[in-house]
């Protein structure tokens, strides 16, 4: 406790790094993942290809991405942009598939009404079929924040500052309330990343709620009638 | 471009290929340590996974567990280990195995979970004991997203191991490190490289035996469901259907 008193300004200031790191990364592969899990979704032939690239993507570790980036990008290895890289690149890896699920979930019925009644293609995507995916596509976004947040610390050992540098520097000097504080304020910051994602969930989608309630009926009954026999 | 050129150059030096420190050697090491590590987490995860799935009971904490452990940063968890237990093999060993412990279990309560309930109930209808429910029905229904925790738990176990290698001198992570140190990015790289290599050797396996668990009974009705689907059969075979008696 001592030493998170006396270094209350570090652990801010790495706070706000580590936010300007992995919030650009969630960001940005939510608004990738969206329109390829949607051409997954819409095209036999490329789902197979797609959701097995992000398959393959998710496998490599992510020191190794890290380290495996630069030559690609011709950015310097510390330097943070190459690490949002790599954050983009697991959070989409994770979103398309969700998205592509999300997407597939969609009662046809409610695809075909939406057509009959006179919706284009693109007004159905935003009209109809996006609403109906923003559930499942939110527990995709939640997914990717809490990990993204979780993974940006690797980069301290590569030399990129996050709260990651408070293990890596803890460690070195054997310091374990460092740890410790870096492993609870981590874990904060990613709880209160998801904490706004499910606020702004609710205020964009206010059926969602009933929604889950309704789908949470209908999967406990049968469970219920099981345990009665 | 040129960097790749040097880092395969660098895997191919025949120096690289003997003595201690060798590439063979840290491959070896890094699938010893997550085979042993599986193993450990395995045997804490997934009997208490099945467990849960089977009696539906306690999932609620099991859910909160596996998804608060998610977000534990892996890097803390090695580096407060490696304070306390000190330098060497235990303190990745045991890190590991807690980063380990949540794809296994969601792996294998969702899986026993998501054997239908009326199968269930059918299987305890024609005279199957619980432990024939739990062997011969739950398991070999569930084992696809079963063996699914598996092949995320290795993933993640192989990507920590390496991280493991800033606290202890073994594994790929290793040259890594190594090259961090002396700034030779062709180790680095190729260190990566075979991390990477690894990692795709195992998943590929592992999504093979995903594809090969599924029982054949299961298999033969996915295909005859995916080539002539009426839109409203889940609806109609699967639910209860409560038309204009909204709960």
């Amino acid at each position: 406790m001592t030493w998170l008193w006396s270094n209350l300004d570090l652990v801010g200031e790495l706070t706000l790094v580590h936010l300007a790191l992995s919030v650009p990364a969630i960001i940005l592969s939510f608004v990738i993942s969206v329109p390829i899990g949607w051409l997954a979704h819409r095209y036999r032939w490329s789902r197979g290809v797609l959701l097995s690239l992000c398959a393959l993507l998710y496998a490599i570790p992510s020191l190794a991405l890290f380290v495996a980036l630069p030559p690609i990008t011709g950015l310097a290895l510390r330097s943070p942009v190459n690490l949002v890289i790599a954050l983009t690149l697991y959070g989409i890896a994770v979103i398309v598939r969700t998205a592509a699920d999300a997407f597939d979930a969609v009662e046809p019925d409610v695809r075909q009404s939406a057509t009959a009644i006179g919706y284009s293609a693109a007004g159905r995507f935003w009209g109809v079929e996006l609403p109906l995916a923003g559930p499942v596509l939110l527990s995709g976004l939640r997914v990717v924040v809490v990990s993204t947040v979780s993974l940006a610390t690797v980069g301290a050992v590569i030399g990129v500052e996050s709260l990651g540098s408070l293990f890596t520097d803890g460690f070195q000097r054997g310091i374990q309330a460092e740890i410790l504080t870096g492993i609870v304020a981590t874990i904060v910051l990613a709880l209160v990343l998801d904490w706004l994602c499910v606020v702004g969930g609710r205020l964009l989608m206010p059926w969602s709620r009933a929604d889950a309630a309704t789908s949470r009926a209908r999967l406990s009954t049968p469970v219920k009638q099981a345990d009665t026999v | 471009m040129n960097l790749f050129i040097d880092a395969i150059a660098w895997i191919l030096d025949p120096a690289n290929w003997s003595g201690p420190g060798s590439i063979p050697q840290r491959i070896w090491e890094h699938v010893w340590i997550t085979a042993v590590v599986l193993l450990i987490a395995s045997a804490i995860a997934l009997p208490t996974g099945a467990l849960i799935g089977h009696t539906g009971r306690g999932r609620e904490p099991a859910v909160r567990i596996s998804g608060g452990l998610r977000a534990l940063p892996t890097l803390g968890v090695l580096t407060l280990f490696g304070i306390w237990i000190g330098i060497g093999l235990a303190a990745p060993i045991i890190a590991l195995v807690i980063l380990a412990i949540p794809p296994l279990l969601a792996g294998a309560y969702a899986g026993f979970e998501s054997v239908d309930r009326r199968t269930i109930d059918a299987a305890r209808a024609v005279g199957m004991r619980e432990s024939q429910i739990v062997g011969r029905v739950e398991l070999p229904l569930g084992m696809p997203i079963v063996v699914g925790g598996i092949r995320s738990a290795t993933l993640q176990i192989i990507a920590t191991a390496t991280l493991a290698a800033y606290i202890a001198d073994d594994g790929l992570g290793r040259f890594i490190f190594a090259g961090l140190k002396t700034r030779d990015y062709a180790e680095m790289l190729g260190g990566s490289i075979l991390v990477i290599l690894l990692a795709l050797v195992a998943d590929g396996i592992l999504a093979l035996t995903q594809r090969r668990v599924v029982p054949a009974g299961v298999r033969a009705s996915r295909i005859t469901d995916l080539r002539s689907r009426p839109t409203r059969s889940r609806a109609v075979v699967g639910q209860p259907i409560h038309e204009g008696n909204p709960e």
